[in-house]
């Protein structure tokens, strides 16, 4: 299957030196959704920030490819990349109540990229907005889009999130912990919204999390991350039934479940993480630095 | 979808009433002292020095606030006096404000060396005693409405700087400023859309803080006689004057300082007062 996002030996590191991503390599394939899993400060949500080109600008991409539709990113000029970016790409930010600008209506922050990069008009944009805000099953979509921010609660907002991030039908959508600022039974009906989203548009998307529930119930393939480097690749049916890394076979023995209630938490062997600290090293040698 | 808050009916702030109404008389005053004041405030009459306000004994009708150790009647020169603090507050608060706020921004948004640039330069300027660097420049400049209005601007662009750039650092880590981003928006786009619009609010209070600041400045460059000439009336000036007759005549102190006082005062509530409205959270 061709992928439409490929991120080949992508190197990450801080200006000052320690070293953020290892040779990251991963394939999104068109219409799919591809997780990537690791602990916090695996360097999971870099991935994402490095290919949509929002890194902190403590950080630089020392080496590697990232090749969106067939282009490679890197080579392009910052102008070309953005531009580039915005019509292919779009981003699913992890906490709602930053991701909107509070000073501006719903609508206009919808409707921003059809009139900007597209050149839609105005009108045009708006009913696709109302639309879209539809279809994400916001109740009154005209009072909403009049609304500002700090009007609507937080799933409400990741819904709009959600909206303008297909406004544009892009090809490729990136979910930074899309549930993660969420409570509980809010996360479930987002989850099942970018689901129905994803199949609708046929978007491929990079499911960002930290929840391996959350992974097995919408996620095609996934990339299981320590310390910036890629530990596992696999297809979810297999990952799941055949976990072939021991620190995935951990991390997997690690959820916890909710039929056995009294049973304890069952936390990563310390051995299991010596293993990949040593991978890593290996790999850090290796790559001479 | 709608919360309550909707539904309770912001009373229009007392603040902002009576602070929007004492600077709304005073530019009344300032535009049309001409019109207005009882006496010419340069006329001298020195057999009638040191009159008291109209409540007390011995005072000599229409003049409401007594006079001054010439005979100068002292609600007329506080009109007057009025024109220049307003004009320097006006002109030398939108000035102080336009250079500070867009290095501010800048220095917030852009960081890396433009930030280095401007935060050093921020930091060696507000090294420097401001009323000693006004005296100062004064000197240099020659005193004169222009002088007193670049000497407040080259003293005070730095709050500006520092407060806006610390608030659009804050605004610039947001998400929605990296969804813009995303978006195809250019960096310098993205500062004017989604940053200075959130900035606004501080911008506005400092503003009309800074007026304020301006009108003391002005005070005080005129109490140490580096203001405009002599023969226009200052609030700063009748202070001065008034400061050697204080034990004979109380009034000739005591009306400009009240005055100076209410204005300033003022200014600093009708920012706090305005910025609030202007934010769409507390709206």
């Amino acid at each position: 299957m061709k992928s439409y996002l490929s991120v080949r030996n992508l190197n990450v590191r801080l200006k000052s030196g320690p070293v953020i991503l290892r040779s990251v390599s991963l394939d999104v394939a068109a219409g799919q959704v591809h997780g990537l899993v690791g602990e916090s400060g695996a360097g999971k949500s870099m991935i994402g920030k490095a290919v949509l080109g929002t890194l902190p600008r403590a950080l630089e991409i020392s080496s590697g490819e990232i090749w969106l539709d067939g282009t490679n990113l890197l080579t392009l000029s910052p102008a070309e990349r953005r531009r580039r970016i915005g019509v292919t790409a779009a981003l699913i930010p992890q906490d709602p109540l930053t991701a909107l600008n509070p000073s501006k209506r719903i609508g206009p922050q919808i409707t921003r990229r059809l009139v900007d990069i597209l050149g839609w008009t105005k009108a045009d944009a708006e009913a696709r907005a109302r639309e879209l805000l539809d279809e994400v099953h916001i109740p009154n979509p005209d009072r909403v889009m009049r609304s500002y921010p700090h009007e609507l609660s937080g799933g409400m907002r990741q819904r709009i999130l959600i909206a303008s991030a297909f406004a544009a039908e892009p090809k490729l959508i990136i979910a930074d912990e899309p549930t993660t600022a969420l409570d509980v039974t809010v996360q479930k009906q987002i989850l099942r919204l970018i689901n129905e989203m994803q199949t609708r548009h046929g978007t491929a998307l990079l499911f960002v999390t930290h929840d391996l529930g959350v992974v097995s119930k919408v996620c095609d393939t996934l990339s299981v991350l320590y310390a910036g480097k890629v530990i596992e690749d696999a297809r979810m049916h297999r990952f799941f039934m055949r976990p072939i890394h021991p620190y995935s076979r951990a991390l997997l023995a690690a959820t916890p479940t909710y039929t056995d209630p009294t049973g304890s938490l069952t936390p990563v062997p310390d051995a299991v993480i010596a293993t990949v600290e040593e991978e890593v090293r290996l790999h850090d040698m290796r790559a001479g630095t | 979808m709608r919360d309550a808050r909707e539904d309770v009916k912001r009373p229009i702030g007392l603040r902002l009433w009576l602070s929007g109404g004492w600077l709304t008389l005073l530019v009344l005053a300032a535009v049309f002292a001409p019109l207005i004041a009882p006496k010419d405030p340069l006329m001298q009459d020195l057999f009638l020095g040191r009159m008291p306000p109209f409540w007390m004994d011995g005072t000599e009708p229409g003049y409401l606030l007594g006079t001054d150790s010439l005979g100068r009647d002292v609600l007329s020169r506080i009109l007057y006096g009025a024109r220049l603090a307003l004009i320097v507050a006006l002109v030398a608060g939108t000035l102080t404000c336009i250079i500070g706020a867009t290095l501010g921004l800048m220095a917030g948004y852009y960081r890396g060396w433009t930030d280095r640039v401007i935060s050093r330069f921020v930091d060696i300027w507000m090294a420097f005693p401001p009323v000693l660097f006004a005296i100062l420049l004064i000197a240099v400049l020659g005193p004169g409405l222009m002088s007193i209005i670049i000497a407040i601007v080259v003293i005070d662009w730095t709050r500006f700087a520092r407060v806006i750039r610390a608030e659009a650092m804050s605004q610039g880590a947001m998400d929605y400023v990296a969804s813009a981003q995303v978006a195809g928006r250019t960096r310098f786009g993205t500062m004017l859309t989604e940053i200075l619009p959130n900035v606004l609010p501080t911008i506005v209070a400092l503003l009309t803080l800074e007026m304020g600041i301006a009108v003391i400045v002005e005070a005080i460059l005129s109490f140490v006689n580096l203001s405009i000439s002599t023969d226009s009336p200052t609030w700063g000036g009748m202070i001065a004057e008034g400061r050697t007759s204080v034990h004979q005549a109380w009034w000739v102190l005591v009306f400009p300082l009240i005055t100076l006082f209410l204005t300033v005062l003022s200014f600093s509530q009708l920012g706090e007062g305005l910025k609030d409205r202007f934010d769409p959270v507390l709206r």
